[in-house]
């Protein structure tokens, strides 16, 4: 049983929604990114999703989009990233990591050579924004080969025909994007949610993640209502940001708000 | 497959192009092409597109024997096909037309645009005003500056230019921002994309708006001479006016076609944006194509003199030409489109525009190796007005 899957039916069992923040890779700074994972672990995440940088970040908001540009004015790279999980890995052998990226770093790699390094790595799933199953065999074939999860991004968009296909080329869990738009953006309806989440549920009994626009206590708590994870990106990031440069203070804050949001989870 | 039967259901020509894009836009994008296939054999909406393009946009455009030109190089006979004759000074406007007339018949209230040099940004704008459509163009905040003038152009029009200062600032940034603001809007929004790129259909249907170029241009050239052309010539940054004019030709193997990528400060600086001379192989704005792009995978920054050749990335059915030999790409650099565009310009009183001003330059190497009664048709996708500033400041003026 994959780590990933391990987690959530630890989860289940304790009736408790799983938290997943998002960190970008190489930001602000190389060395801030696994003391940060570490930061996350104790502050509550139950898996954490790690942003691969990438130049072209089209399905990003600016916040998102900055922390890619600040990554990569160290060239921080997929061999990078691999390298930051297999740091924390020395230390926590239990939290998952999905990596989420874009196609193209990993295209350049080899499908085959990624899986590879990222198993080796300790990576448990992957997560390309753009590489939907139509166009996905071969790389689904590398990472399953891996044992590594193929995480799907599901939308508001997609039909009952989509969901279908999707959760079944994926596992691990699904990731609802909770609107239509870029990540950061802050429309966010519960009842359209818990309306689509409902359809996905009939296709699937792999968890189904929420985010994009969940940013604090309140938005959690409320998609923790009917979510099985709730994903929280652009908020953390936006911390990283205000803090760069001062590494103790990005701990601190990235901290602090992640865990007002597990406990805003963990309330009865 | 038949290269003029490409590309296959899934939007593929050979190993490239197909839809790379996230979850959000897969239903939309399923919807375009939906109604792309539906209307583009619509006898109703061909009509209404031929209307257009003959009494709005001025077609057909004519041919020109550049008599002068052809004589002081000695060699092959140069032919111009004149897109910079076009309602808005360039090629793009087909595209536009059809795009904005496939948005209507969509029911999209909203179009949205991303430009390079401006042309596509001011033909979208053009065909908004017309259908009363509300217009939003994203261009680079660097192409902005050094495109004052369109600009202006669009605003006059009606339309809002959004500029982006992320990343390069240039064309495939503009291209990002209009994604996003389409992931958004995605119920009344259409993205009128203007080059032959992105996720199926668009480098299909952009392509087959394009090829009237092309149809035109192949009877047009066999009426005035008796016979095909020897080669065509067309300059390509993401190759909407080059596949234009090579697709009808597809099949007429003693055509030879040469697509003309900017070689910006020449390929050995790394100052380009020659993808199929200088690139590899990656997936890149919603198609698997050739990139300019690090050992990372990441994009790197490209370099034209001109706006519109600017960009990382190249249609996708160029890359399949390349691959399979049917058409040849060179590059040719700032300087000598500069000195093509001003012989151009001096010798037959025809100004084009920077970015055809490579194709020029590249005649203007091949014809003296030819002989006298060989034809070499090029493609002059639009003219230079617009580029009046950059010329000027180039050689120390301010205007």
């Amino acid at each position: 049983m994959s780590r990933i899957t391990a987690t959530f039916d630890k989860l289940r069992e304790q009736d408790k929604t799983a938290l997943i923040p998002f960190v970008t890779a190489g930001d602000p700074q190389p060395d801030v990114t696994v003391p940060l994972m570490h930061t996350l672990v104790e502050n509550g995440a139950d898996i954490i999703e790690l942003g691969v940088p990438f130049s072209d970040p089209m399905a990003d908001g600016p916040v998102i989009q900055r922390a890619s540009e600040r990554a990569l004015v160290n060239h921080t790279s997929l061999h990078d990233v691999l390298d930051m999980v297999r740091e924390f890995r020395r230390s926590n052998s239990h939290t998952p990591v999905v990596l989420m990226g874009y196609l193209n770093p990993i295209e350049i790699m080899g499908y085959a050579e990624f899986a590879q390094a990222a198993a080796d790595a300790g990576v448990d799933g992957v997560l390309t924004v753009d590489i939907p199953p139509e166009e996905g065999s071969e790389m689904l074939a590398a990472l399953r080969a891996q044992e590594i999860d193929p995480i799907y991004l599901l939308a508001p968009t997609s039909t009952a025909e989509r969901i279908r296909r999707i959760t079944a080329s994926a596992s691990g869990f699904v990731y609802y994007v909770s609107l239509k738009g870029v990540t950061g953006a802050s429309n966010l309806d519960v009842e359209a949610v818990s309306r689509k989440l409902a359809e996905i549920r009939a296709s699937t009994d792999m968890p189904v993640g929420v985010g994009f626009g969940i940013k604090d206590a309140d938005t959690a708590r409320a998609m923790g209502r009917v979510a099985d994870a709730v994903v929280v990106g652009s908020a953390l990031v936006s911390r990283v940001e205000e803090h760069a440069g001062d590494t103790p203070r990005i701990l601190a804050s990235v901290g602090e708000l992640l865990s007002t949001m597990r406990q805003a989870l963990d309330a009865p | 497959m038949r290269l003029t039967e490409l590309p296959d259901a899934a939007g593929h020509f050979g190993p490239y192009g197909g839809v790379f894009v996230a979850e959000t836009l897969m239903e939309p994008i399923d919807e375009l092409r939906r109604a792309y296939e539906k209307y583009i054999q619509d006898p109703a909406f061909l009509a209404e597109l031929d209307a257009d393009l003959q009494h709005y946009v001025g077609r057909p455009s004519p041919i020109y024997h550049a008599e002068r030109l052809s004589r002081e190089l000695g060699g092959a006979q140069i032919y111009l096909k004149r897109e910079d004759l076009n309602h808005t000074g360039a090629h793009k406007v087909n595209n536009t037309i059809g795009q904005a007339l496939l948005a209507r018949r969509m029911g999209k209230t909203r179009i949205i645009a991303e430009t390079g040099a401006g042309q596509h940004g001011v033909a979208s704008a053009t065909v908004a005003a017309r259908l009363g459509l509300e217009c939003v163009v994203y261009m680079g905040e660097v192409d902005a500056a050094r495109q004052e003038a369109n600009v202006y152009r669009m605003r006059l029009l009606g339309a809002e230019v959004r500029t982006v200062s992320s990343g390069s600032k240039t064309l495939k940034d503009a291209l990002n921002e209009a994604m996003r603001d389409w992931v958004a809007n995605v119920d009344n929004t259409f993205y009128i994309i203007g080059t032959v790129a992105g996720p199926h259909p668009y480098p299909a249907m952009v392509r087959d708006f394009q090829a009237v170029i092309g149809r035109e241009a192949r009877a047009q050239i066999q009426q005035m001479t008796g016979r095909l052309p020897d080669a065509l010539i067309a300059c390509v940054g993401g190759g909407s006016n080059a596949i234009g004019l090579f697709h009808p030709f597809l099949e007429d193997e003693q055509v030879a076609m040469i697509g003309v990528e900017a070689a910006g400060d020449g390929l050995e600086t790394g100052h380009h944006a020659a993808p199929l001379c200088a690139g590899k192989p990656g997936v890149l704005h919603g198609n698997r194509t050739y990139l300019m792009e690090d050992s990372d995978g990441q994009i790197v920054e490209t370099h034209s003199i001109s706006a519109g050749l600017d960009y990382p990335g190249v249609g996708p059915e160029h890359a399949w030409l390349k691959d399979t030999g049917r058409a040849r790409y060179v590059a040719v650099t700032d300087d000598q489109a500069l000195e093509a565009f001003h012989r151009l310009t001096r010798i037959e009183g025809i100004i084009p525009a920077l970015e055809s001003s490579h194709a020029i330059a590249q005649a203007i190497k091949m014809a003296p190796e030819m002989r006298r009664d060989q034809i070499l048709l090029i493609n002059l996708s639009g003219r230079g007005d617009k580029d009046m500033h950059t010329v000027a400041s180039r050689e120390g003026l301010k205007l």
